[in-house]
């Protein structure tokens, strides 16, 4: 398995954010996008999802350019999205807002059983209206939706917003059995300790453009990108 | 006839209203509630079902019950398309823009009507009604059909509320609504299900109008009326609370049929608008509304 964003130019309107962003990842790899408020990081996931309409450049999933795709059909190759926020459909189950990720490519409970053996919390809250769990109930929510789809490639757009401590390891444990199971992920996090030790490789995005690309190890060895890219450096340091 | 019996006869006579709204409001606050567009030409396809419903009926002159069959499925099926039609060449081309729905629904709304006139005439025909019985209280004799009315459209809004909560379709109709973007990264085709949204809801319009046309006649400019009804019923029950609409329906429905039959028509629609911009000074949600979360 391989994505491949190749060159992607778009925005909102007349607005350009990205100015010929390119990454790729493989199967089984975290990929970190760190950059700073409005850089463009939640638009390359919208661009991935088909989201936002791309002047140029492709986003290629195994050799098919999904960009050419409505955005419909994007999903149902294989690509599942939590957006920054959670967007569950709040005033739904968590039975429907499940169902709606297993309908996407007509999974079955078979699916379900696997999903819910990661949160089993959700398993005793099916009927529960989804807005009504608590903040960590529903970042699981909003991944265990994305799950359903059994997505080979996983966008994750600032999960561990308004988490407490607890529910930021159990979204970095989930992070981690996916990659067992070789499922890609990537990754936009805010918190860069978290970043660092989730993600195989880190991609740095500045106006749009994809500036540098390092592993973890280089960067706690050298975090000079850090300082420079995001603004921050490492706790203690 | 003393005051009981003639509550009764009021009481029937609302109910039949108030099904007939909930009918086609239903379909106007579906629309508004998925789509977020307020379709100022939903009269109008309650028009064009009765309208077809005539010229359906009279491809089957001296059977009335076929004709009425007929009616019924050919007329939603026609207004259907007519609505998708609508939608795609139209709505669509919008972006589903608030402000620039509502005109073009107004001119849909003269487009549709100056079609009907132009074709149908500007005179208002009767159709037979499908069965011929009168139920013999011992006041006064009712109209079998009118409850015939009533049952079949107590069918249609169970089967439309059957739809919405507990199947496939309806939770897909539902996501949609609650958030658009989200529902399309989950391989909803939001496109589809607008087009899908506004022919049902045009449906339920057309259906109202082949179910009240053995009652009213069909007359090209008949869509008014239930127009003004349904804004005032969706407003009342909460904008996209397709169960405060029913709701509503029944209020204005019921008080429209007792006041009519007590005092004037004109009166029930008088009371019925002052009552709804009471209620919006008080609780700008409507009755039923929930404020938003």
């Amino acid at each position: 398995m391989m994505l491949r964003v190749e060159a992607i130019a778009g925005g909102y309107g007349n607005v350009q954010v990205l100015r010929g962003l390119s990454f790729d990842l493989a199967g089984g790899e975290v990929l970190c996008l760190l950059g700073r408020n409005g850089a463009g990081k939640t638009t390359a996931l919208k661009a991935i999802m088909g989201l936002i309409r791309l002047h140029s450049g492709k986003v290629l999933l195994d050799g098919t350019d999904l960009s050419a795709l409505p955005a419909h059909e994007i999903p149902k190759r294989g690509i599942a999205y939590v957006p920054q926020g959670r967007r569950l459909f709040s005033e739904l189950t968590v039975e429907e807002n499940l169902t709606l990720g297993l309908m996407t490519r007509n999974h079955g409970q078979e699916t379900l059983d696997r999903v819910l053996a990661l949160f089993p919390v959700l398993r005793e809250r099916l009927k529960q209206v989804s807005g009504t769990l608590s903040g960590g109930e529903q970042e699981m929510l909003a991944i265990a939706r994305a799950l359903c789809v059994e997505p080979k490639v996983l966008l994750l757009d600032e999960p561990s917003e308004g988490l407490m401590p607890a529910a930021v390891a159990a979204v970095l444990d989930t992070v981690h059995a996916l990659k067992a199971q070789g499922v890609a992920t990537i990754l936009v996090e805010q918190r860069v300790e978290l970043a660092l030790s989730a993600a195989d490789r880190v991609t740095f995005i500045e106006n749009g453009v994809a500036r540098e690309t390092a592993t973890p190890a280089a960067l706690r060895a050298d975090p000079a990108p850090l300082h420079h890219y995001v603004g921050v450096g490492l706790h203690g340091r | 006839m003393s005051f009981g019996p003639h509550l009764l006869l009021a009481l029937l006579e609302g109910t039949v209203t108030a099904f007939v709204l909930a009918l086609t409001a239903l379909g106007l606050s579906l629309v508004f509630g998925v789509m977020r567009i307020v379709n100022v030409a939903h009269g109008e396809f309650f028009m064009l079902g009765a309208v077809l419903a005539w010229a359906f009926s009279s491809l089957v002159p001296g059977m009335p019950a076929l004709g009425f069959l007929l009616a019924l499925v050919g007329s939603a099926l026609v207004v259907g398309t007519v609505a998708i039609a609508a939608d795609r060449l139209i709505l669509r081309r919008l972006n589903y823009a608030p402000e620039a729905t509502i005109v073009a629904t107004i001119g849909l709304l003269y487009i549709i009507q100056q079609v009907v006139l132009t074709v149908y005439g500007p005179n208002a025909h009767p159709v037979v009604p499908p069965i011929n019985f009168r139920v013999v209280f011992p006041w006064f004799g009712y109209s079998g059909y009118k409850l015939v009315v009533i049952g079949a459209s107590a069918a249609l809004l169970g089967a439309t509320w059957y739809t919405l909560t507990r199947t496939r379709l309806g939770l897909i109709m539902r996501a949609t609504q609650f958030d658009r973007e989200t529902a399309q990264s989950f391989g909803i085709p939001v496109d589809r299900v607008y087009s899908a949204v506004f022919a049902l809801g045009a449906m339920l319009a057309a259906v109202a109008g082949v179910l009240i046309v053995p009652i009213q006649q069909a007359h090209y400019l008949m869509g008014l009326d239930p127009l003004l009804l349904s804004f005032i019923v969706v407003i009342l029950g909460g904008l996209g609370n397709l169960r405060g609409t029913v709701m509503a329906a029944f209020v204005i429905g019921l008080s429209d049929g007792v006041i009519s039959v007590f005092f004037s028509a004109t009166l029930a629609k008088i009371i019925a608008t002052l009552f709804v911009a009471l209620v919006l000074v008080v609780r700008r949600e409507g009755l039923f509304g929930e404020k938003a979360r």
